[in-house]
């Protein structure tokens, strides 16, 4: 379905692309999304529309191309993005700042809302204070998490100035990403194969759990929670592997999963249909990983005696997907992969995923919107 | 292309003051630094700073003066220098003795916004070209590198269309122009590119050829356009002053259904001359024209060509049109009449539509190699002395005379970027169309354009990483430049430093990994983030930096008495055996651990072993003892009467070979750390000895 896939050209290279969140309960399919530059002179923040919904010719193929709403400058490299809500986009600077830009949908401008002036920052010998890139921003609005190369997690409410919680030096190495476990609870990753839940209930500023890779400790560079299941969690890590974790048990990863060929970037479960993952690397590829097929074949929740039937009732197909991700059968067989670009060359940094549509950026300095993802 | 026949355009620096000031400069392998010099002009003459040990593109500096700058390259693409005076060196900013540093940089089309999509979308065509099969026969072969070219030409009319659009949003007349410029550069890159298509990617043989040339004028002579849709567009196209234009242009271009339609409206309203137009109308019908398939042999068409021509030339002989000025001049069009032609000069705009238009009415089976004859004469009438040809018009007629390293060569001179002459030349190659000429310098034209492009593109803050392939593509030279090149990115970032570090990893340059690693793990360092620089060190399996980073950890760690990141040393694994210090710091912490644990006789163990087996460097030594210490007071006995007498060797080693003995004499609390030791292993040693007698006599 390569016909259903729109590209542009922006003369920028794309560290994030971001779909702006859906309304409750709306019909429509995304259209607004949100992409950062890195490595240019001039970093902005782009704000686009998708295409236009009143070119959808008869059969609901779209033809129009992305195309820019507003945009602003953004000092530093976009190293995050993640949208706060419908109007706020908070962004990681490789300066260590963090901006809550606002996005005035009347007027199609954006502002900088408010900013976490060097919200990570080296501490040297002289106490002056040098910034350090912010590597991950997490939202579940209000609160917003933030992570760096200082190895410091900042805890800030979009409505107050100071960070409410601040742990430095809660890594000895450099944070990758984070994303949300529970509400009081985190994850992040880092440059040693370590991932790491945190609780900020607790007052003291150690990690409530570490799990790690075996062996070779392969730095990891992305974190993804399965929307519906949350001990599943799956990461990716510079040799390209996928890793599949149950935070139940253990401290490995239940699953390793070959996949790209150098640094993966992002891995996202889809938010409404688990059964499916995505993953972008630096070898220029994005892998569609999709569990769905084996849902209907092998109803798993015959294999996990001891369960009250009445839970299976209203979550058997949840029970299942548990099943898929954390099989511990070789579960590559179990799984239909697709590499969704054919012949890229430079890395795809980010992706995106809601509803049927997926958004790609690229150090091609290309965006990609594909609206038929299943198609 | 060996000896520069032109002279070097100059380039001026904006900002450099060469009146007042000595300027001196170095070269960089893609731009120049100039900067001011204390000397005034006066002053030593000398002062000219030639540092070329790093210049890596052929140019050369053959500047007499300081400056203004000449550019002297064999191909002398992007000549003008764009200057960024952004860079202020010295401490008194604005002061009038303040000197500044100016960054000259060669290429600067790689600047222009609007042009990164070319750069862009070019490299993945030119990937799939490196990438696509040589193996394909002949015809298949030959419509791949076909659509290869018409790819290429899509990407430069994409960016053509959204530079016109630029052009038209902007308000700011400077920009227009600026637009404006880019616009007919492109589209002058693009006629070219297209008749290189023609002649050399698909080599049209005749028939096809005269087709392709007329699409190629059809394509490219849009100057009429706008009053072919006035006359259209009006009420009653016969009727507008124009119309006989708009017929001559269709007539012009050979397209005759067009011209036909449009007759036939002027027919009904003129309903005198009605057979007189039938006739001409027939005419044009029964034109014969090459056609695509094979089903007609070129002596076929010449044949029929034959018979039509008599035809018009019998209706133009008998009068048939002399009531109608028109019509007749149509006809004489039609029988390929020179003259005739050259009177809708205006009409064509360019010599090569005239070329065109001559060889549809008179040579229709042109063969390619007949080509430079009808160009020169073609061009030389057309022009007729009134004007001299510009570069494009050089380059088109090197392009007809099939002379295609002339216009690589003329393009490279006239163009103001490397885009155009590397992948052209790229594309050439891959036609098997330019093995023949090896140059006097580096491996070979291809090549040579290739570097000179991907070093453009390295200079560029964001484009860096387009290069690296291109540099990949070129098997004699590229490895070099890329590892001269990879080592000036600027590693801002973790994940910039990682993105160019798996860059030389997967080209195996393991001297740039190394140096990689070390510069982060040197940041790391400095900024106290001891467990990244670590894990840098580590990457790069640099065991000397690893030492150097142990021996931060355990400084630290006896400073303060207890250790920082164990999140990290607690989880080394098999890392652990890149250096041994950094394996005893492992093995240190791991002590600690058993320690903390109270798995007393375990830890006891682990630290004699650190000892005798050597694993702890000797100045640690004092520290293991006396980490020993609290085990010898505990009340249970832990070290074995063996164990005790090793810890005792350890400690007599340690005083005894210690030359500078003075140091534990004149350091008092050393001395009753010592005293507090030889104490404690004669009780240990006491104790144990009774405890092992009472076990073995029981």
């Amino acid at each position: 379905a390569m016909e259903d896939v729109s590209a542009k050209f922006v003369s920028q290279k794309i560290s994030r692309t971001r779909w702006r969140p859906l309304p409750a309960a709306t019909l429509q399919p995304p259209d607004i999304f949100a992409t950062g530059s890195w490595d240019n002179e001039d970093n902005r923040i782009s704000i686009w529309s998708a295409g236009d919904l009143g070119n959808a010719g008869l059969n609901g193929e779209y033809h129009g191309e992305p195309h820019l709403l507003c945009d602003i400058q953004h000092n530093g490299d976009v190293m995050d993005m993640q949208f706060l809500d419908q109007e706020r986009i908070v962004v990681a600077s490789s300066t260590g700042t963090v901006t809550i830009f606002r996005h005035h949908q009347n007027n199609q401008t954006l502002s900088a809302n408010h900013r976490w002036e060097k919200a990570h920052c080296h501490v040297d010998a002289d106490t002056s204070c040098g910034g350090a890139a912010c590597t991950g921003v997490v939202c579940n609005n209000p609160e917003i998490v933030t992570v760096g190369e200082d190895g410091r997690i900042n805890l800030f409410r979009a409505d107050q100035k100071d960070a409410v919680r601040t742990i430095d030096n809660a890594d000895s190495s450099t944070l990758h990403a984070v994303t949300f476990l529970r509400t009081t609870e985190i994850l992040t990753v880092n440059s040693i194969g370590q991932l790491k839940t945190w609780d900020f209930r607790q007052q003291r500023n150690e990690p409530s759990q570490i799990f790690s890779l075996a062996g070779d400790r392969v730095p990891l560079h992305c974190v993804d929670r399965h929307p519906n299941q949350q001990h599943i969690v799956a990461t990716g890590g510079q040799d390209g592997m996928l890793s599949i974790w149950d935070i139940r048990q253990g401290t490995m990863p239940v699953s390793l999963l070959n996949a790209h060929e150098a640094e993966m970037w992002e891995v996202h479960f889809h938010p409404s249909d688990p059964d499916h993952l995505f993953t972008c690397s630096e070898d220029g590829s994005l892998w569609h990983w999709d569990t769905s097929a084996n849902v209907s074949e092998k109803p798993s929740f015959l294999h996990q005696g001891g369960r009250s039937t009445a839970y299976l009732s209203h979550s058997t197909i949840n029970q299942s997907v548990v099943s898929a991700w954390l099989s511990n059968d070789p579960t590559k067989d179990r799984m239909e992969i697709t590499n969704l670009i054919p012949n890229q060359t430079l890395s795809v940094n980010s992706l995106d995923v809601l509803g049927p549509c997926l958004v790609y950026g690229t150090d091609a300095e290309a965006i990609y919107v594909n609206r038929q993802l299943f198609a | 292309m060996d000896e520069p026949d032109t002279e070097p355009p100059l380039v001026v620096v904006p900002g450099a003051d060469s009146s007042s000031r000595q300027l001196c400069f170095a070269w960089g392998p893609a731009e120049v630094l100039v900067c001011e010099t204390l000397f005034g002009r006066t002053g030593g003459s000398r002062s000219r700073c030639l540092s070329r040990s790093r210049c890596l593109s052929r140019s050369r500096c053959l500047s007499r003066s300081p400056c203004p700058f000449r550019f002297w390259g064999e191909g002398r693409a992007g000549a003008a220098a764009r200057a960024l005076t952004d860079s202020v060196a010295g401490t008194e900013d604005g002061a009038p003795t303040s000197s500044r540093v100016f960054v000259v940089r060669r290429d600067q089309d790689i600047y222009i916004q609007t042009l990164r999509k070319l750069f862009n979308e070019s490299h993945g065509i030119f990937m799939g070209l490196q990438r696509s099969e040589e193996e394909l026969a002949g015809k298949s072969r030959k419509a791949q590198l076909v659509q290869v070219s018409k790819n290429y030409r899509s990407v430069i009319r994409a960016c053509m269309e959204d530079m016109h659009q630029a052009a038209v949003s902007t308000r700011d007349p400077a920009l227009q122009a600026q637009y404006s410029t880019q616009v007919s550069i492109l589209s002058a890159m693009e006629l070219i590119w297209n008749l290189c298509e023609i002649l050399f990617v698909e080599a049209a043989t005749a028939g096809p050829l005269l087709l392709r040339l007329l699409d190629w004028v059809r394509l490219h002579v849009c100057d009429v356009d706008s009053m072919v849709r006035e006359v259209l567009s009006s009420e009653s196209p016969s009727k507008h002053k124009l119309f006989w234009n708009v017929v001559d242009i269709f007539v012009l271009q050979g397209r005759m259904d067009e011209a036909r339609h449009l007759l036939s409206k002027e027919a009904s309203a003129n309903p005198t001359s009605v057979n007189m137009y039938k006739i001409l109308d027939d005419l044009m019908k029964k034109m014969p024209v090459p056609s695509l398939s094979n089903t007609q042999t070129l002596t076929e068409l010449e044949l029929k060509w034959q018979h039509w021509h008599e035809e018009c030339q019998r209706y133009l002989q008998d009068g048939t049109f002399a009531s109608n000025p028109h019509m007749e001049s149509i006809c004489k069009i039609l029988l390929g009449d020179e003259d005739a032609i050259l009177e809708k000069k205006e009409l064509m705009t360019t010599w090569y539509h005239f070329l065109v238009t001559r060889l549809l009415y008179s040579h229709p089976t042109v063969k390619p190699m007949e080509l430079r004859f009808y160009a020169q004469s073609s061009m030389d009438l057309f022009l007729g002395g009134e004007s001299s040809p510009e570069p494009l018009d050089l380059i088109l007629m090197a392009a007809f005379e099939f002379e295609m390293h002339q216009v690589i060569k003329e393009c490279s001179i006239v163009l103001s970027n490397w885009w155009f002459v590397a992948h052209l030349t790229d594309l050439l190659d891959h036609c098997k169309l330019l093995q023949s000429h090896n140059l006097h310098f580096g491996s070979n034209m291809r090549e040579f354009l290739l570097l000179e492009y991907a070093s453009g593109l390295f200079s560029h803050h964001s484009l860096w990483q387009l290069g690296v392939d291109y540099f990949d593509h070129c098997p004699e030279y590229g490895r070099v430049y890329l590892e001269l090149h990879i080592e000036r990115i600027p590693l801002s970032t973790e994940q910039k430093a990682l993105k160019v570090l798996r860059i030389c990893e997967q080209r195996q340059m393991h001297e740039q990994v190394r140096s990689i690693c070390k510069i982060m793990a040197m940041k790391a360092l400095r900024n106290n983030r001891l467990g990244s620089a670590l894990s840098w060190s580590i990457r790069a399996k640099d065991a000397a930096f690893a030492t150097l980073i142990s021996d931060r950890f355990l400084k630290d760690y006896c400073e303060r008495g207890c250790f920082s990141d164990l999140d990290l040393i607690d989880n080394l694994g098999p890392s652990m055996l890149l250096s041994d210090r950094l394996t005893f710091l492992g093995k240190y912490r791991e002590f600690h651990r058993l320690y903390g644990e109270k798995r007393f006789p375990e830890a006891a163990r682990l630290l004699l072993t650190l000892m005798t087996a050597h694993i702890a460097p000797c100045s640690f030594w004092m520290t293991l003892l006396t980490d020993a210490l609290p085990l010898l007071e505990q009340k249970e006995v832990i070290f074995s009467a063996e164990q005790t007498y090793e810890l005792m060797r350890c400690l007599e080693d340690l005083t005894a070979g210690n030359p500078d003995k003075q140091k534990f004499q004149d350091d008092d609390i050393e001395t009753t750390k010592v005293e507090m030791l030889r104490l404690a292993l004669a009780r240990n040693l006491a104790r144990v000895i009774i405890k092992e007698g009472t076990v073995e006599g029981s």
